[in-house]
């Protein structure tokens, strides 16, 4: 070694990124560790909903892992408009799901050098392990991000750094690199062990993703909202507080006009409430049901859809007629329906 | 529980309303301008803030003094420790 280094992390507190860290400061080498917000997070959208189903409040896993291995830690807004457009336009395409992982990865690395930059820290690494991934952690790919981003020779991936080009660090001696490892595929005994030996114990289990953009069911209404706009004739543009009503109750596509968002439980329920501005509100009136909205112009006949489909999944689902209340601001209407009862129906509508 | 003694804040931020990161992202932010020993008191909504406040502090070597629920809020106390 010729002089001690300086590092930032980037950890999200999976195992992975928890290891990488380990083996890093484990050099003596200076991290700070950086954990990103993407506007995507499942932990913050369980928390938005009081928490998991027994009761608890999910932890941030990334501070759990920076407080594990004492490492300086910065939690970094990324989730702003930039983002967005990343994600309405990623040059390297989606996974299987809404996940644009290579693009994200690049626009990722790319705050990581500005902040290598400003904190005059010599190089940066992360957790990725060739092969892990089908897409993002390919050989190429991995090389691809590197590339992308301006962290040329400046990107390690200490969990597999022996399977890849030593990096400037290394070259450097400011990294040994007989000290990395040589990682690869998609199993994680390696891994298990090696926390078993360095005293990891708490991580999290099993390893997930923490991000909607994976999640199938997301990923439909996500495509959903971006088909309608098309159809539409509208462009290709998504909002904070519509990703957010994307996580929350029960949606039906009217038509590319409209959409019905219908809550599930009163968490959902205030949720919707307190998103109604600029949309329909619906709730059933004088019976216990859920609070609905209705987003873009909906046609009379659609108006009575979503009126009918509110009915149903309220207690005036089995009467003939149900009222429904039809609110925009100060106006508001009441509309007598039939409960709509065509389950085959609702079930094709739903998004 | 509120602890029996608490110092006075030097400040105090209010963060209701705002989920994980941002209470954390928002200390993170005041910390930077205040001296050192002095005690920064974060009003949150966001029950989390019982976990991620002891994480961060021990990360970020500064003092959890302690958290607690108080009147439908949490209030968070952290002296920043000199560097």
């Amino acid at each position: 070694m010729t002089r001690k280094a300086k590092a930032i992390g980037l950890i999200s507190g999976g195992l992975d990124s928890t290891l990488a860290l380990a083996l890093v400061k484990g050099q003596g080498i200076e991290v700070k560790a950086v954990t990103f917000y993407t506007g995507f997070c499942i932990t913050e959208t369980q928390r938005r909903k009081g928490g998991r189903a027994d009761g608890s409040v999910p932890r941030n896993e990334a501070l759990r892992a920076a407080a594990d291995l004492e490492a300086d830690v910065e939690l970094v807004d990324i989730s702003g408009p930039a983002y967005l457009e990343m994600l309405l336009h990623p040059r390297f395409g989606y996974g299987a799901n809404a996940n644009p992982c290579v693009d994200c990865r690049i626009f990722m690395m790319r705050k990581a050098k500005e902040i290598m930059e400003r904190e005059g820290a010599d190089f940066v690494f992360t957790g990725e392990v060739l092969g892990q991934r089908p897409k993002s952690q390919r050989r190429d790919t991995l090389r691809i991000i590197e590339r992308e981003s301006g962290l040329d020779g400046r990107l390690l991936r200490p969990l597999s750094a022996k399977l890849l080009k030593p990096t400037l660090p290394e070259a450097e001696g400011l990294v040994d690199r007989e000290r990395l490892l040589d990682l690869s595929g998609r199993g994680r005994t390696p891994q298990i062990a090696l926390a078993k030996e360095i005293g990891l114990a708490d991580y999290p289990q099993p390893a997930g993703g923490c991000c909607f953009l994976t999640d199938e069911s997301f990923s439909k209404k996500f495509f959903d909202l971006l088909s309608a706009r098309e159809a539409a004739g509208e462009g290709r543009h998504i909002s904070h507080e519509e990703v957010i009503l994307l996580t929350v109750g029960r949606h039906f596509r009217l038509s590319p006009r409209a959409k019905l968002i219908v809550g599930r439980g009163e968490v959902e329920n205030a949720l919707l409430e307190h998103h109604a501005g600029g949309r329909a509100r619906l709730e059933a009136v004088g019976v216990t049901g859920p609070v609905a909205l209705v987003e873009g112009a909906p046609t009379p006949e659609e108006r009575r859809l979503a009126a009918a489909i509110v009915a149903r999944y309220g207690k005036a689902k089995d009467r003939p007629l149900a009222q429904v209340e039809w609110r925009e601001g100060d106006r508001a209407e009441t509309i007598e329906i039939e409960p709509a009862r065509d389950e085959a129906r609702i079930e094709g509508m739903r998004i | 529980m509120r602890p029996a003694t608490l110092p006075e804040p030097a400040l105090t931020i209010d963060t209701s309303g705002r989920l994980c990161p941002f209470p954390i992202v928002e200390t993170a932010r005041v910390m930077k301008g205040l001296a050192d020993g002095a005690v920064l008191l974060v009003v949150a909504t966001d029950p989390g803030i019982a976990l991620d406040m002891p994480m961060w502090c021990k990360a970020t070597r500064n003092d959890h003094l302690a958290t607690f629920e108080e009147g439908g809020r949490w209030r968070s106390y952290v002296r920043k420790r000199p560097r």
